[in-house]
């Protein structure tokens, strides 16, 4: 894993004064709330509904077992006993005091993490596939770029009072388990006559206006990788709308300027960055490098693991569930659910984290991953010790078995939390959870993807979920809009919407015709939900969500 | 009335300087003022008989005037920029590495935001990842 050097350390170091100094002048008065906000949010702290909110960097979704009981203390000492990883692998603490926050700084500092640009109009904390480093289908470790472009994109002069928020996102492999089509810049690792580089994905993004990004170069050789993308954000920085902030993404100044020309203007501009770039970035790349080589991995004996494979059906299923292949023959990567069904999506006690650390520590080469999906990893487990993991996995009800499937749902805070929210949203995903496991029909009905945003901002990713359920405001009564088709990997699609929405407690009804569709039409078991909605459209989905007579839907697709 | 900050802290403007706008640019023109959405290309041709560039913020929050100083300075311009407007001390760093001298504030700005605040980021180029990062191997 990376480990801070003398520089990162005295930047952070410093940066923390900074921000005790700005919290002092914000207190005294010196700094206007208007003056004060932008700064607060370069630090990653949020005005909530209740209260501050503190969003802090999980860079690239890696932490080590140190780092994971920091967050545990810090849940502890200043906030109220928990956290909540989000879809931007981050730990938002909901409760800290304004007074307190730059005392979490410090403690966060000491295990080598921090909260810089986890908000604001800058280049946000860069997140990377949550495999990386142990996924078989990798070309390359994303983590080392990502590192790179971190400390390129780490208080940047020329970029910390940008249009808007500008997102990165990077990964290694071919499967896309990054989402980097749905980023202002996606970036994917790829070979060239033996030469690695980068394929550069632009204008991906949800929100209001949701855009899956297009490919503006092929290759970009990785010594120009930096140059390039500095090129890009001061292209933007000059030519993104400032009059209107909903049109302030890049998505949309590349929908207004065409990517022709904007890609013409980044090429002019890279020829005048470029020079300015004369090779310590590489040396550093080498140094990074170095620092994700793959951990030492040792051989067990498997004997205990395949008995208890053969003799427990729960042990059985979580393994088919939620284990995936490692690049390492015996080894294993583990995902552990933060989706229980009808908790939180993505909240873990502090009592959880302190076991998750320990087993990093035991099992895991020290390693733990935070997921977009709001689970976290066991990166490097080796088999013999699955079921030691399981085990105590269930003692902390953390071993539910659901990782891909209905009940793994993402849901933003919604109006439990946020101040934007027009309606509920974890609610919503603790019902279906509830719901379809009273059932014991989640297994059957396979792989799928269902994400819930409490209002337009999409922060729950539903534009590209399989089933994406969107919470608007109707005259007062939440209403709840659902999409289809919707798909965040390497076979990106934006939901289609399928008609007026639902209130509340219709939802769940809804949820239930399309599922029961689904399974009547799908060729076999092995067909999935989005397999089969490719295959059909959205027309007989469509029906057997508004046809409250399911006979009829079915004498009508037959 | 208005005050330049640079790393020494504050002083009084020069008085005799007239500043130009774009569309009255020649090559006798020494100092010239430009807005945010300015573009840089119409200036190639007078970058060496400029000495002082003013570059305008009209809002703290737009951050366009860095990404301008610095396109300036990559092509080619060795004379005195200026930030002038709405800059706030904490962005100090920002405008001296982005490859501004300088920065003019009103004096209602300058007098909520006292010289020791902005001495406080003199020492800009301490931390600097970018410089670090262009560095030669
Ligand atoms: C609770 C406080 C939050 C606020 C005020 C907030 C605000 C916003 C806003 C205004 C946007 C729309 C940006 C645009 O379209 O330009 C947005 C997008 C987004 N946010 Fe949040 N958000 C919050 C929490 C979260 C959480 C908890 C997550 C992760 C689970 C998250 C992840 C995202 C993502 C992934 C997007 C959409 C992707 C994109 O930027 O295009 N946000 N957020
Ligand atoms: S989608 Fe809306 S409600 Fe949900 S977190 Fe984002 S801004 Fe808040």
């Amino acid at each position: 894993m990376y480990k801070y050097n003398d520089f990162d350390h005295a930047f952070v170091t410093s940066r923390n004064a900074q921000f005790r100094e700005q919290v002092n002048r914000r207190i005294s008065g010196a700094l206007s709330e208007d003056e004060f906000k932008p700064l607060r949010l370069m630090n990653g702290l949020y005005l909530q509904l209740h209260a501050y909110m503190l969003r802090v960097a999980i860079p690239y979704g890696t932490l080590n077992s140190a780092q994971m009981r920091q967050l545990a203390m810090i849940a502890d000492r200043w906030d109220k006993g928990y956290g909540h990883f989000t879809t931007r692998q981050n730990i938002q603490f909901n409760w800290p005091k304004l007074q307190d926050v730059p005392n979490i700084l410090d403690a966060l500092a000491e295990v080598e993490m921090h909260a810089i640009q986890t908000s604001g109009n800058t280049i946000r904390n860069v997140t990377a596939d949550h495999f990386a480093g142990a996924a078989a289908d990798e070309i390359a470790d994303p983590r080392i770029y990502a590192e790179l472009i971190r400390q390129w994109s780490t208080d940047h002069p020329e970029f910390q009072f940008l249009p808007r928020k500008f997102k990165v996102a990077v990964t290694g492999a071919k499967q896309d388990r990054a989402v980097i089509h749905a980023h202002d810049i996606g970036l994917q690792i790829v070979e060239q006559n033996g030469k690695p580089g980068m394929r550069i994905i632009i204008g991906g993004g949800l929100g209001r206006t949701p855009m899956i990004g297009k490919v503006i170069r092929e290759f970009v050789a990785m010594d120009d990788i930096l140059p390039y993308l500095e090129s890009v954000v001061s292209v933007w920085n000059l030519l993104g709308r400032r009059d209107n902030k909903y049109k302030a993404r890049i998505k949309i100044t590349i929908h207004e300027n065409g990517i022709d020309e904007f890609s013409r203007l980044v090429d002019e501009r890279f020829a005048l960055i470029r020079p300015s770039f004369q090779g310590f970035d590489q040396t550093l790349l080498s140094e990074i490098s170095d620092a994700f080589d793959a951990p030492k991995f040792q051989r067990f004996d498997l004997s205990a693991f395949d008995k208890r494979y053969q003799g427990d059906p729960n042990f059985r299923s979580w393994v088919d569930t939620n284990i995936s292949a490692h690049k390492q023959a015996d080894y294993a990567i583990a995902a552990i659910s933060l989706k229980s069904h009808g908790e939180t999506p993505g909240d873990a006690s502090s009592a959880q984290m302190r076991r998750i650390a320990d087993l990093a520590k035991t099992y895991s080469h020290d390693e733990l991953r935070i997921s977009h999906e709001q689970n976290i990893v066991l990166p490097h487990v080796h088999k013999a010790h699955l079921p030691n993991i399981y085990d105590a996995l269930r003692a902390i009800g953390l071993a539910t078995a659901n990782i891909g499937l209905i009940s793994d749902i993402i849901a933003c805070p919604g109006m439990d939390y946020c101040a934007l929210a027009t309606a509920r949203s974890i609610p919503i995903a603790q019902d279906i959870a509830t719901h379809f496991d009273a059932l014991k029909l989640e297994h059957e009905i396979g792989p799928l993807k269902i994400k819930i945003s409490g209002c337009i901002n999409a922060c729950g990713h539903h534009h590209v979920g399989h089933i994406g359920i969107l919470g608007l405001d109707r005259a007062g009564v939440e209403n709840y809009q659902i999409t289809l088709g919707g798909d965040g990997t390497e076979t990106p699609a934006i939901g289609e919407r399928a008609g007026p929405g639902f209130c509340a407690d219709e939802v769940i009804p809804a949820i239930e015709r399309l599922i029961h569709f689904y399974m009547n039409e799908r060729l076999a078991p092995s067909e999935t939900f989005l397999e089969c909605y490719r295959r059909l459209g959205l027309g007989p989905f469509k029906s057997a969500l508004y046809e409250t007579d399911q006979s009829k839907v079915r004498a009508n697709a037959a | 009335m208005t005050v330049i900050i640079n790393d020494e802290g504050f002083s009084t403007p020069e008085q005799e300087i007239t500043y130009e706008r774009a569309d009255t640019l020649n090559k006798e023109t020494r100092a010239l003022d430009i807005s945010a959405d300015q573009d840089l290309n119409a200036f190639s041709d007078y970058l060496e008989t400029l000495t002082l560039i003013r570059i305008e913020f009209s809002s703290f929050a737009d951050g366009r005037g860095f990404s301008l100083a610095r396109i300036l300075r990559l092509m080619g311009f060795s004379g005195h920029l200026r930030a002038y407007g709405h800059v706030i001390s904490d962005q100090y760093a920002m405008a001296r590495r982005s490859g501004f001298d300088d920065v003019e504030v009103s004096k209602a700005l300058a007098t909520r935001q006292p010289e020791a605040e902005w001495l406080f980021r003199s020492n800009w180029s301490a931390h600097d990842y970018q410089t670090r990062l262009r560095k030669s191997a």
